[in-house]
């Protein structure tokens, strides 16, 4: 593959017959010339800068600092600690260390389930849904009713719903049903996990269906009445024809739901509020926790510095790996 | 590219880059003297009884001085990170109420106006304010970060048709009658005690108490956290026991965070609450004011050595200004406004808690049965919670921690000695 791009692009760098002697003529040298590329890219940048890079450097810079409510009006002045917040905070014999392994591992758990259980039902909606028929319209719309409501409405109501005493789904388990004799708790204990995975899949998983739905658009028909007449099952037209047609969308619809679900804050700080149960104490709970609830910055900053590099190497681990496939395959 | 050309992208360029650099300044014209923001909590109902009950006297105030008073009521979950924004950014409120007990903590800020002794002339004076509640309004040794403006202390409330069909004729005075009581109350679905099991603030409250009455204390003198000494397991695991041990409170309450206690109790879902000025809060779940009695929180029954006779800690609002106000003279004679003793008799009269000023007592309102019961709580047995600048974190830890072991009890977990020092361990190995 490097070979063959590289023999036209030393072509395009061969001079031509035809013009060098006008060239330089209608193209001015000086100052002003190599400034305009820069110029061009200045509104970029700036905004680049202002929106990512200087808020990453000043968290950086943040995490090096004892940063309490004693400085924090004007966070300059808090005093240097160098790498005392990573060492308090990610120090594994600590109480804040064990607790922020624990909520690593809660949220890795909690990632690698919500997407996974969004992907398959967002590919099996979409396959479902790919073939024209009766009302698919209305069931476009209404699978994708979760991901068009507010986050907060959305996520307030299933905390009514999960309510021990006065929540409908143990009305319905309980009451109705009569599945259980007991009413289980899913707010507060070991359920608390299980809740937060369902109202995160019932949230992603829409988009996962709309990604792939729009993936699927793009299969041409011709290769499934190919492997039609060649005798494929659904089944076999799954795994080899819209699998692999599909693996563009798939890679990044991955790589994004997981960052997305790896950083969720919204679904955990409505569901339960600041203070989450502990077998559902996501990291972005736990980073806001300390940060805004227990007024240390310098340590909230650290994790956070933490968490970005260890999503950092994830999603280059990712595409290194998913490239390198895609050249082998190429 | 032309001359022309060139100077547009630079401007295009020059415009991005202001973009970025002027959001959110530049209000000076805005922000005329005449005009004032209010960040008050929420006392009421809802956030909308608030602005009902406020507006008028806002209006009240502007008629006398001219000044307009905006208001935006800020629920208790949102208030206390939406104060640190402001004292953070320097931008936001001019007057402010806080919880008494973040005096400490918002004061360590550097955001809020001391309350020196001309700031203090400016609002009235220092010897009208009600002592304790003076003391509950800063660090010690400097001046107070705040005015009190609320007075509360917690009581116990008690259903008085299920004491009687109970055939318990006088409310308990100690936590063993209180256990053995609320085993005869919790019949038929209902519960003995309601108890807010999810709310770490609450939790906290109850843990400073429990920890007085044993002897505890959450800070030492140098201000060092001291939560897992044995005072203070014992006196988490007392309150704890109510759910864990003796089962008199619903395992439903360990996800209660919304004052669902207090709805219990008015639906007689449970017999018994603990809280502070509930009265307006009962009366507006339509619980008739004779249907409850009002008594003081109990005490052990034998206090161990270096247990205090403390049954509740000096609750209470507070009005605060912070320091990037324009207009300093108008926020304070806001403050001076909101603390005279008109403004005191009809606001605490309103809401059913007591007034912050020794001038403002007369009115019969202050004398029923639950005012009388919180003024000699907060004269005689009520202590301030520990005014050291982490006191926010302690509620937050320790508030959390508790959260955690109502969760155990709930589902069944055995909530032990050694359960509950763990939690408390974590906690104070977390304060830095």
């Amino acid at each position: 593959m490097a070979t063959s791009t590289t023999a036209p692009d030393a072509d395009r760098r061969e001079p031509r017959s035809g013009s060098p002697a006008r060239r330089p003529a209608r193209r001015p040298r000086g100052p002003r010339r190599s400034l305009l590329p820069y110029l061009l890219l200045a509104p970029a940048v700036v905004l680049e800068l202002a929106i990512h890079v200087i808020p990453m450097v000043v968290g950086v810079w943040m995490s090096l600092l004892e940063l309490t409510q004693f400085h924090i009006r004007d966070w300059s002045t808090a005093p240097f600690v160098g790498w005392e917040n990573y060492r308090a905070t990610l120090d594994l014999n600590s109480a804040a260390g064990k607790e922020l392994l624990h909520s690593f591992w809660v949220t890795l758990v909690y990632s690698v389930l919500s997407v996974g259980f969004a992907w398959l039902l967002g590919i099996s909606a979409a396959v479902v849904l790919q073939r024209p028929f009766r009302g698919r319209a209305i069931l476009r719309a209404l699978f994708l009713t979760p991901y068009a409501l507010p986050v907060y409405a959305a996520v307030i109501t299933w905390s009514f719903l999960l309510q021990r005493d006065t929540g409908l789904v143990n009305h319905v388990l309980v009451d109705q049903l009569g599945l259980l004799n007991e009413r289980p708790f899913w707010l507060i204990g070991d359920n608390s996990f299980w809740s937060l995975l369902v109202v995160s899949v019932w949230r992603n998983w829409p988009f996962a269906f709309l990604c792939l739905m729009a993936g699927l658009q793009n299969v041409p028909g011709e290769m499934y009445e190919a492997a039609a007449i060649d005798g494929a099952g659904f089944w076999r037209r799954l795994r080899s024809v819209t699998l692999p047609m599909l693996r563009p969308v798939n890679l990044v619809l991955l790589l994004v739901l997981f960052l997305w679900t790896f950083n969720d804050f919204n679904t955990p700080f409505v569901l339960f509020g600041g203070s989450a149960p502990e077998q559902a104490d996501l990291i972005s709970i736990h980073i806001y926790r300390s940060s805004f609830k227990t007024w240390d910055f310098g340590s909230g900053s650290a994790m956070s510095v933490a968490l970005l590099l260890f999503l950092l190497i994830v999603s280059a681990a990712y595409l290194l790996i998913t490239n390198r496939r895609r050249d082998d395959h190429a | 590219m032309s001359r022309r050309h060139l100077g547009i992208f630079t401007a295009a360029v020059l415009a991005a880059a202001s973009l970025t650099a002027c959001g959110g300044s530049g209000d000076d014209s805005a922000d005329a003297p005449k005009t004032l923001t209010y960040w008050a909590s929420n006392q009421g109902a809802s956030l909308e009884a608030d602005k009902t009950i406020l507006q008028p006297e806002l209006d009240k105030f502007e008629k006398q001085t001219g000044i307009k008073v905006t208001v935006e009521v800020v629920p208790w979950s949102d208030l206390l990170n939406r104060l640190l924004a402001a004292a953070t950014s320097g931008k936001g409120p001019d007057v402010v109420n806080i919880g008494n007990t973040w005096s400490a903590s918002l004061q360590a800020t550097g955001a809020l106006v001391e309350f020196d002794d001309a700031a203090l002339q400016a609002v009235g004076g220092k010897d009208r304010i009600v002592p304790a509640a003076l003391a509950a309004a800063g660090a010690p040794g400097k001046p107070p970060a705040a005015v009190p403006l609320y007075s509360m202390a917690y009581s116990l409330y008690y259903n008085k048709k299920s004491f009687a069909d109970a055939g318990i004729t006088a409310p308990p005075t100690t936590w063993e009658q209180l256990a053995e009581y609320g085993k005869k109350l919790s019949t038929g679905g209902k519960w003995g005690l309601a108890i807010e099991g999810a709310n770490p603030s609450e939790n906290a409250h109850h843990a400073f108490t429990f920890s007085q009455q044993y002897g505890g204390e959450w800070f030492d003198s140098a201000g060092k956290p001291t939560f897992d000494t044995p005072q203070n397991v014992s006196a988490i695991k007392r309150y704890i026991d109510f759910m864990a041990a003796d089962k008199i409170t619903n395992p439903s309450n360990a996800e209660y965070a919304q004052n669902q206690s207090v709805s219990d109790f008015a639906n007689g879902k449970a017999a018994m609450l603990l809280w502070q000025s509930a009265g307006s809060n009962l009366k507006t779940q339509n619980m008739p004011a004779d249907a409850y009695g009002v008594a003081p929180v109990p005490f052990l029954a034998s206090p161990p050595a270096g247990g205090k006779k403390v049954n509740s800690m000096v609750a209470g609002i507070n009005m605060a200004v912070f320091k990037h106000t324009k207009n300093k003279d108008g926020a304070l004679s806001f403050v001076k406004f909101m603390t005279s003793d008109e403004e005191q008799t009809i606001l605490n009269k309103t809401y059913g808690s007591l007034p912050a000023v020794k001038t403002a007592g007369s009115d019969p309102a202050f004398s029923a049965t639950e005012q009388k019961n919180i003024q000699e709580t907060l004269v005689n047995t009520a202590a301030p919670l520990p005014q050291v600048p982490e006191e926010s974190t302690f509620e937050t830890l320790v508030g959390t921690a508790m959260k955690e072991l109502f969760a155990d009890a709930a589902s069944g977990k055995p909530v032990t000695e050694a359960s509950v020092k763990a939690k408390l361990t974590d906690a104070q190995q977390k304060m830095r």
